[in-house]
């Protein structure tokens, strides 16, 4: 058997698992890690500028291949910075790994240099975390935490590894062990036949029902067969902020994000349904409004792989515990059993009404997505022209992050996406932050695909640094910034809630010049400010010509423009303001 | 209510320190927890009271049961159990207290386990509520120190909470 040190361990242990990119940033303590990766070629490291944008990188990655993202930091504030991104990751159950270089066992907990405790301060935002007492657990404890990470509801995991447990000049046997198998850890895999069967029952009796299906879907790699159920049935769909192209969003039973910013019809045919069938969303507070007025004629049939979710919030009448792949296959199987046996059994009359009520919805307030067609005649340009203006030009194809904000919404209601893993953003935590790096690690994994950060002008400067990454790897992508000149969410909220009284929301003259700013990493700035440059604009930034620069437009928004439909708090689903004037 | 969860986890180190984070992150209470290694070295046996609803309680039950150490989580409380405590209380006996204290400590079957010239410290196991009820009849006054055990429990008749 081969003998090795804990570092060349560790990564060795990586390149058995599969990893192709750790992004990450040295120190003292994850030196002699270091050391084991400048000796081997199999993994490449990323050198970031700051350790958020490398658990980003990670969990952009991970997003858009579904493997899991890997990042590695030094001990003490290099853990410290890994927190938000863990902490973005847990929140939308995205798995990754997390390898942070801890000071030696001897000096732990004796207030040494750079240390702190990482198992600690990471453990609300974790999935799981370990820390290496000997060097011969590293590839037992690297295969569970990937095991971890990737199996149930996905997470991040947490390797703290002590400095002396990767001494260069003590070896160990090396083994990858095959697979694990671990006694208090056994997610669900199926669901369970009678309470499908009891969903399918209570689906059969529906007169309008509603598919609501989130991040889950898509982390369970169920997108194709929620599409096929969805059409068999024909079914209404909306999908949550984190669900959005779980299924495809130009087909006509989709009636686009639903929620606080969701559309008026996703909405409104939530609230007066009597069936949702959910499947893998959470029933998350910037969805449901206030949870006692929730759709009061609705019963609810719940799909989940975490249990814990599962009437936490809104009460399920059918629970079913499972993966969403698995689950709607059966699922599916027994409704076209039971359907082909007697098609009276679906209500296509009641349904067919119902959709028509919904396109009646959609045509009194839905979206207008037609404002690139409207021409603006030196007016400002709105925000919601510009994310239509870049799925024109992108044909819809693009992989696009977003930061958060007004911005993060725009793009969410206005970019169509028809295939899962092409929307990347912090939906849970709402980190701020999030869309450069995360865009970088899609741009790793998939070299040859469009890849577009929508962000503003606030949430891009707490990663900017990471321009710096992307002229050293080269990476092109396309940063889309909707510049109002102030933080657009908060902007809108002191607005409506605070007289507008704008606290701490506006910098209009400390702004850099973004497009020197970014010239000065070497990459090309292109500014906009009339509504007649902005097609042709956005049509260089994806040129052949441009192709491989980083690019990053920056766009003079309307600073005065709000996101809408937006919920009026403490009511219903279908209690929402539809402009400043008109509220449902 | 008062229910009582039983605990089945990893013998791990930070093991614990998962359960208690879980208790406040999510701002459920702990009223009492008492945690051993069980007979078999590598598992922990853990009983906690605590204070829910039927919906609070199964959050509860369902988000232990996430933790990855985690192996059985069983609320006690759903059926015919077992629930002891031990207590140690330490009560100022000088004088006719010394007869009324053992007097006291005979009725609920507690034992003095130390004597001095002026004090007894005395052993009671049982309920809870038996615990308060000593403490109670003793009286406050003459109270010096008490340390308690917090609950211990398993379900009555053939059920077990195992591997």
């Amino acid at each position: 058997m081969e003998r090795l040190s804990g570092g060349d361990m560790l990564i060795r242990a990586l390149q058995d698992e599969g990893v192709d990119y750790i992004f990450g940033y040295p120190g003292g303590a994850a030196l002699h890690i270091y050391d084991a990766i400048f000796r081997q070629q199999r993994v490449q490291h990323i050198l970031v500028r700051h350790e958020q944008a490398a658990t980003h990188m990670a969990d952009g990655y991970a997003r858009a291949t579904g493997r899991p993202g890997v990042a590695l930091v030094t001990s003490g504030p290099g853990a410290t910075n890994a927190i938000t991104g863990l902490a973005t990751a847990f929140m939308d159950s995205i798995p990754m790994v997390v390898i942070s270089g801890q000071v030696p066992n001897a000096l732990i907990g004796t207030d040494s240099f750079q240390e702190t405790d990482m198992v600690g301060i990471s453990r609300p935002v974790v999935k799981h975390s370990f820390m290496i007492k000997h060097a011969s657990e590293i590839p037992l404890v690297v295969k569970k935490a990937f095991f971890i990470a990737t199996s149930g509801r996905p997470g991040p995991v947490v390797i703290d590894v002590p400095k002396d447990t990767t001494d260069p000049s003590e070896l160990f046997e090396y083994s990858y062990p095959e697979a694990v198998k671990m006694r208090s850890y056994s997610p669900a895999t199926r669901g369970h036949s009678g309470q499908i069967r009891k969903a399918v029952d209570l689906l059969l009796t529906a007169k309008r029902p509603v598919i609501y299906a989130g991040g889950g879907v898509i982390q369970g790699e169920a997108s194709a067969i929620l599409t096929e159920l969805t059409r068999y049935l024909g079914f209404p769909i909306t999908n949550t902020l984190m669900g959005l192209g779980c299924y495809p969003a130009t087909d006509p039973q989709f009636l686009g994000m639903l929620g606080m910013h969701g559309t008026f019809e996703a909405n409104m045919a939530m609230h007066h349904s009597d069936i949702i069938l959910a499947v893998g969303a959470r029933f998350d507070d910037r969805v449901t409004n206030d949870p006692e007025k929730f759709c009061p004629g609705a019963k609810v049939i719940h799909i989940d792989v975490d249990p814990a979710t599962i009437s936490k919030i809104i009460a399920a009448e059918v629970p079913i515990v499972g993966p969403a792949q698995p689950v709607l296959t059966d699922m599916l199987a027994l409704l076209r059993e039971r359907i082909e046996a007697e098609p009276a059994l679906l209500d296509r009359a009641a349904h067919a009404h119902w959709l028509e009520q919904i396109a009646g919805w959609r045509r009194q307030h839905g979206l207008d997505h037609g404002l690139m067609g409207q021409g603006s005649n030196g007016a400002k340009i709105r925000p919601q022209a510009v994310v239509q203006c870049l799925y024109q030009v992108t044909g819809g194809e693009a992989f696009v992050t977003s930061d958060v904000g007004q911005h993060q919404m725009f793009a969410a209601q206005y970019y169509h996406f028809d295939q899962p893993r092409r929307w990347i953003n912090s939906g849970g935590l709402g980190t701020m932050g999030f869309g450069l790096p995360s865009a970088m690690g899609v741009k790793f994994a998939y070299p040859d695909a469009v890849v577009a950060c929508v962000t503003g002008e606030g949430s891009i400067q707490m990663n900017i640094q990471e321009l710096s990454t992307c002229t050293q790897y080269g990476l092109p992508v396309k940063v889309i910034n909707l510049n109002n000149q102030a933080l657009g969410m908060v902007k809108q909220w002191q607005d409506m809630q605070y007289g507008g009284r704008h606290s701490s929301s506006t910098y209009q003259d400390s702004l850099p010049d973004f497009v020197r700013l970014v010239e000065s990493y070497g990459h090309v700035g292109i500014r906009v400010t009339e509504f007649a440059d902005l097609e042709p604009a956005m049509r260089e930034v994806f040129s052949a010509k441009l192709r491989d620069r980083l690019v990053f437009l920056d766009v003079s928004v309307d600073p005065e423009e709000h996101v809408y439909p937006m919920a009026i708090k403490g009511g219903s689903m279908c209690d929402m303001l539809l402009s400043r004037t008109e509220q449902s | 209510m008062r229910r009582i969860i039983a605990v089945l986890l990893e013998n791990e180190a930070g093991a614990l320190s998962r359960v208690v984070g879980l208790f406040a992150q999510r701002n459920y209470n702990i009223e009492t927890l008492t945690v051993a290694p069980t007979e078999d070295p590598t598992l922990s046996r853990l009983t906690l009271t605590t204070i829910g609803d039927d919906r609070k309680i199964e959050q509860i039950t369902k988000h232990l049961n996430k933790l990855i150490e985690v192996i059985k989580v069983v609320d006690l409380t759903e059926g015919e159990h077992i629930e002891r405590e031990l207590m140690l209380v330490k009560v100022k006996a000088v004088g006719a207290q010394r007869a009324e204290v053992k007097r006291t400590a005979d009725i609920f079957r507690a034992q003095v386990v130390d004597v001095t010239g002026s004090t007894y410290t005395v052993q009671v196991t049982g309920t809870s509520g038996k615990l308060d009820a000593f403490i109670h009849a003793i009286g406050e006054l003459s109270i010096l120190e008490v340390v308690r055990s917090g609950v211990s429990g398993l379900s009555r008749g053939e059920k077990v909470v195992s591997l």
